[in-house]
């Protein structure tokens, strides 16, 4: 049967890989290439790169960057981060990347992903949320029903920086009928906490949603991983801190999911 | 020794650049092997073998084909050299596609169907989602195909495809997969060698399939 995923995330500014916590806080964690071939002996199942670059003259940066690991490294790579247009996926994807994931741009042009996807097909387009459990205060918000949201998560965009009024249950839905090959569903409540995945919002998404979840933001162990399969029922996890500074090698994090019946590539 | 021209058939259709990658880091490894990557019909004429990728959907593929001129070169491979077609380089091999409604190469008898899983659990309790992505495992057909040459039975390939072949002949069939139900992930006949999986993005085990492509001698 088919396994479940385990994805490193390399989150690339300058040509190197960093590692924020809460989305701030910058720390340097190594040479993106060096690291996408040690994840491939490790035995990650796909690669996610994140441009971080706040501006674009540092774009460019990133295309060279997947040209040097797809050359080296055999397994499918996916780039988000500063994605906007049809024309981004081509050159992304001309460079080596086998998937591209939009964020800000779907939220403010959603029909750029019926447009990507209808052009490179579906299993090429991945649609990224960042989602934030709703305040008391945002529960209480008149939603486009004309009734109070009430419990549940906002869409945020610009880096998690602005509250976009959207329920992210809804969003994710939205952009899988729009033609997102998949969800990439990070809890900014937990990203860099290392507290665990926010379970009940991965588990609401991937119910809603017939395309497959990525889960991301808070994995602190190898337990958190399995957790976001059995309890989540996410397809895929993405972790980042766990992996880049030595705590826990892939094959590790493989080896206990596959103690908890979670099928895995190993 | 000669030098082992390998020409991987660029057609218009997407990226290639990932085949044509994997291909030439597998050659790197094996003696006298030349990987080019060409719209050219008489460079995949003069080559020893081909390599016939496809991304995208099989009406596009199969009209860039015909218009790019290189499907009379294809065919001749396919009589003569050995071939290995890739995704949607291995749905074409066959006689039609409920894809578009559309009519294959006619190369090996079966056709290209839809998952139908909507609604259906997986094992582990889980929807069934399609398209398939991700890695599953590829159980060889016996007798073993020399393609699969020190590779061990049940690796694990990735996939990512919405349709999948139904081979009339199992005898045409050199692996299988279970999504859903068991189907055809790898054809071969003669010369021919295609696979629905992508080799060019299963690591290790995607590399020695195609090396030993580059070494096989139907």
């Amino acid at each position: 049967m088919l396994a479940k995923r385990i994805i490193p995330c390399l989150d690339v500014t300058g040509g190197r890989v960093v590692k924020g916590v809460n989305f701030v806080e910058l720390r340097d964690a190594g040479d993106p290439v060096e690291i996408a071939a040690r994840y491939n002996e490790q035995g990650a199942d796909e690669l996610t790169f994140l441009d971080i670059t706040a501006t674009s003259d540092g774009r460019d940066v990133i295309l060279h960057i997947i040209e040097a690991v797809a050359s080296q490294v055999f397994i499918p790579l996916t780039v988000g981060g500063g994605v906007r247009t049809v024309e981004d996926v081509r050159r992304l994807l001309n460079a080596g990347a086998d998937k591209t994931s939009f964020n800000s741009a779907a939220i403010a042009n959603p029909q750029v992903i019926r447009e990507a996807s209808a052009k490179y097909g579906a299993q090429c387009i991945v649609v990224a949320i960042d989602a934030k459990r709703r305040t008391p205060e945002d529960e209480q918000r008149i939603g486009t029903h004309g009734l109070p949201m009430g419990p549940g998560w906002d869409v945020y965009s610009h880096g998690g920086r602005k509250n976009v009024g959207l329920d992210a249950v809804a969003w994710a839905t939205q952009m899988a009928e729009y033609g997102a090959g998949e969800i990439l569903l990070t809890s900014m409540d937990r990203d860099g906490t290392k507290s665990g995945f926010d379970l009940q919002l991965t588990r609401a998404v991937s119910d809603a949603v017939s395309v497959p979840v990525i889960a991301s933001g808070g994995v602190g162990n190898l337990d958190h991983l399995a957790d976001g399969v059995s309890i989540g029922g996410a397809d895929a996890v993405l972790a980042a801190s766990i992996f880049h500074y030595g705590e826990y090698t892939v094959q590790q994090a493989k080896e206990r999911m596959r103690e908890r019946g979670i099928p895995v590539r190993l | 020794m000669s030098v082992n021209r390998v020409a991987v058939v660029d057609y218009g259709m997407g990226n290639l650049r990932s085949v044509a990658q994997a291909v030439i880091h597998a050659a790197s490894s094996v003696d006298h092997a030349e990987v080019t990557v060409t719209s050219d019909p008489q460079v995949v004429r003069n080559a020893h073998r081909v390599v016939l990728p496809g991304q995208g959907a099989m009406p596009d593929c199969m009209r860039e084909l015909r218009e790019s001129g290189l499907m009379d070169a294809v065919l001749e491979a396919a009589a003569s050299k050995p071939l290995f077609g890739v995704c949607v380089g291995m749905q074409m091999l066959l006689d039609h596609s409920d894809e578009g409604d559309t009519p294959g190469l006619g190369l090996i008898p079966g056709r290209v169907v839809k998952f139908e899983l909507a609604g259906q659990i997986q094992p582990d309790g889980t929807r069934y989602k399609v398209p398939q992505m991700g890695w599953n495992q590829v159980w060889q057909d016996a007798p073993a195909h020399p393609l699969w040459s020190g590779i061990a039975d049940g690796s694990w390939y990735y996939f990512v495809h919405s349709f999948y072949a139904q081979v009339a002949n199992p005898a045409h069939s050199a692996a299988q997969t279970d999504y859903g139900g068991r189907f055809a992930c790898a054809i071969a006949r003669d010369n021919i060698f295609a696979t629905q999986f992508h080799p060019e993005k299963s690591a290790a085990q995607g590399l020695a399939l195609f090396r030993n492509f580059l070494h096989w001698q139907p």
